[in-house]
């Protein structure tokens, strides 16, 4: 049984249909990377998952459990199990580092103070911020500032991280930084659905890229075969645009 | 909880209520513009003049925002009759109310004379434009354009704060025919909600007039609401 | 100029002082209740504004339209409709009452823009991040939006309240005993206008100006840690 499974996904911003029939299984486990020009609907799925965007038709399934939109407590409990992060960083910038990070597990999901706290400390310090937990967001780095991000998501304990764009807006010589966080999770077994633009790291961490284009997903396989040898012709333009970059 | 409204009326009236209205939008026109006048004056003066009409200028507008409009025009109609002044409370009514709306109006027109920045002076003089053409073509648009949408806004203020004032010393606008209306036939909580309803659709239509006029002129986007 | 020299040692007695101090305190008293209320109401007015979803619709018109419709009228006017309402339906109310209602209903319809616009200052991404972290309504306005959005909103809702000292003036109207009606009993009384509305102007003055520029040099100071940490550094 895959962990996530999208099925026939429609989605629409007004009249403007921006998701149109998508289909993707990612299995527990797996790296999954979306690609595509921009306006392919990439960062929109990602957004229908977490009930930022209401989905028009189709069906959402977690580990067999079909996710009810617009039923409240069934979308709770799948933003319980999917958690994230945005390509700017959407910190909350009224709250240090510890208190972003420790926030939802403590208020939201009332867990012992104490217990998020060491946590938080852990992954905190496994992102590299072990000095930074008293500072605030407009203190810290592009870079930093996205690996609390990651590590917000992370103290939520999710069983599936969802990853807009995460270096997008950074300077080039911080993505490194951040996609090493991300290498580490991905070894661990962490299923992870990935939107990115730097080929050459989806090509190394996934174990299955998607590419979509206008609301669609127009071939799906394998890094090698997808990147390397596109069949359809959308695709070969697209990576041919990309990777001559 | 016995209470009958009888709107019949305040509808009845309402030709008289309408003149009201007229003599409002009369009144926040002539003030608007009295006191663009003398905003536009004591701007110039204090961005523009030496310091002891910079003093003056401040003077004026730090006094006039900071008492109550009310007590101005008591002190003209009560306190100017005792130096042998005597004017009717009309005239009371829209020199109190020029020279306080003057005074804010300052405040509106001297942002507009500074944000006129250095830079795209030099752009004109760069361009070869001569000094009038730079007033023209750069200078006033770019002002109208900055404090329009602060001057529509004032305007509205005008109309619906300020006018009514005039009531109290007795001028026959829109508050103060109510009341006369009143008066006649007691029915002063119908006479009242109707004269309400006349200042909502006066300042809805100022505020939409000005919206559109805004666009067309300044290509501005004011709001309406 | 010789009859308002001849008043000065009467006109400035300590009863008149006294009586002059006591409408300046019932003004402040009107003007900071009336507005602490009004921004009250306000914050419910903008929550229920904010409310989403369909079956909402009607509550939000209720609530853009009252912004709207007491926004576009005059606040005497407003004064005289609290006053003739209550004195239809609940017949006895002190005139005290009335004005607290009157400024109340008019301070809520102003500030009620000022506390929206505190809101939608807090990027909407923030509001995001909490919305997919399972945050309700209220949790994200208390712990994301609130913290975030009290600099913009305090310096102008001050000052709004600030220049409502001198709006109040126009409750003497109703009988409201605060300080332009004294003055007008004053002059009643046979004291110099010259005299009596130069040192009503004054009285307002004196509580004003000081008032806008206590929210000017808040403003400046609240606009330098606009979207940033809690100030700490306390001199």
């Amino acid at each position: 049984m895959p962990h996530l499974d999208i099925i026939d996904l429609n989605a629409s911003y007004g009249s403007v249909g921006v998701l149109k029939g998508v289909n993707l299984s990612v299995e527990r486990g797996e790296v999954v990377s979306l690609v595509g020009p921009s306006g392919s609907g990439k960062s929109t799925l990602l957004r229908v998952l977490v009930g930022l965007t209401p989905p028009s038709g189709g069906r959402i399934v977690v580990d067999g459990t079909t996710i009810d939109y617009r039923s409240k407590s069934s979308l709770k409990a799948a933003r319980d199990r999917m958690a994230i992060v945005f390509q700017q960083y959407n910190l909350f910038q009224n709250m240090d580092v510890m208190r972003n990070v420790t926030i939802a597990p403590v208020q939201i999901k009332g867990r012992q103070r104490a217990e998020v706290e060491a946590d938080a400390t852990k992954i905190l310090a496994r992102m590299g911020l072990a000095d930074k937990h008293h500072s605030y967001p407009d203190q810290l780095s592009g870079g930093q500032q996205q690996r609390v991000a990651l590590a917000r998501a992370l103290a939520l304990k999710p069983e599936i991280l969802l990853l807009d764009e995460v270096t997008s807006a950074l300077d080039p010589e911080l993505v490194n930084e951040v996609l090493d966080a991300i290498r580490a999770l991905a070894a661990e077994g962490m299923t992870m659905l990935i939107v990115s633009h730097e080929m050459a790291f989806v090509k190394e961490v996934s174990s299955k890229v998607v590419m979509m284009d206008k609301g669609q997903v127009v071939e799906a396989g394998p890094p090698r075969e997808i990147i390397d040898a596109p069949k359809t012709d959308r695709a070969k333009e697209f990576f041919g645009k990309i990777l001559r970059h | 909880m016995n209470y009958t409204f009888q709107f019949g009326v305040a509808f009845d009236v309402l030709p008289q209520l309408l003149e009201g209205a007229v003599l409002t939008f009369q009144m926040g026109v002539v003030t608007f513009a009295g006191g663009s006048i003398l905003g536009l004056f004591f701007a110039a003066l204090k961005t523009y003049g030496n310091r002891p009409l910079r003093g003056l200028a401040q003077a004026y507008v730090v006094f006039f925002t900071n008492t109550p409009a009310l007590i101005q025009i008591y002190f003209l109609y009560f306190g100017l009759p005792e130096f042998g002044i005597l004017w009717d409370n009309f005239v009371c009514v829209m020199i109190g109310l020029i020279l306080n709306s003057g005074a804010y109006l300052t405040e509106i027109m001297r942002a507009g004379f500074l944000s006129v920045r250095a830079t795209e002076m030099e752009a004109a003089e760069a361009l070869g434009f001569n000094r009038l053409q730079q007033i023209r073509h750069v200078i006033v648009p770019h002002i109208a354009k900055t404090i329009y949408p602060a001057l529509a806004n004032f305007f509205i203020v005008i109309l619906v704060m300020g006018t009514s004032i005039g009531a109290v010393v007795g001028v026959d606008e829109l508050t103060g025919q109510a009341i006369n209306l009143s008066t006649e036939n007691y029915r002063w909580l119908e006479m009242f909600t109707v004269a309400a309803g006349l200042y909502v659709i006066l300042t809805l239509v100022a505020s939409i007039a000005l919206a559109l006029f805004g666009r067309w002129a300044f290509r501005v986007k004011a709001k309406v609401f | 100029m010789e009859r308002i020299i001849a008043q000065l040692p009467r006109f400035f007695s300590p009863e008149n002082i006294y009586f002059l101090l006591q409408g300046m305190a019932m003004t402040l008293t009107l003007t900071i209740v009336g507005c602490v209320l009004g921004f009250l109401l306000a914050f419910i007015i903008v929550y229920v504004r904010q409310t989403p979803g369909w079956w909402a619709v009607p509550m939000r018109l209720v609530a853009i339209a009252y912004v709207e419709i007491f926004r576009r009228i005059p606040f005497l006017v407003v004064t005289y409709l609290v006053l003739f309402f209550i004195a239809a339906f609940v017949k006895q109310a002190s005139v005290f009452v009335i004005a607290l209602v009157a400024i109340c209903i008019y301070s809520t319809a102003y500030t009620a823009d000022i506390i929206r616009g505190g809101f939608e200052s807090v990027a909407r991404q923030q509001i995001e991040a909490a919305t997919a972290m399972n945050f309700s309504r209220w949790q994200t306005l208390t712990k994301v939006i609130m913290p975030q959005s009290w600099p913009v909103i305090l310096p102008p809702a001050i000052v709004f309240m600030v220049s409502f000292i001198k709006d109040t003036s126009l409750v003497s109207q109703v009988g409201v005993f605060e300080l332009t009606f004294r003055g007008k009993e004053l002059n009643n009384a046979g004291f110099s206008g010259v005299l009596v509305f130069g040192t009503i102007a004054l009285l307002y003055f004196v509580m004003s100006y000081p008032l806008t520029r206590f929210g000017a040099w808040l403003e400046q100071r609240l606009a330098a840690s606009r979207h940033h940490r809690p100030q700490r550094q306390l001199r």
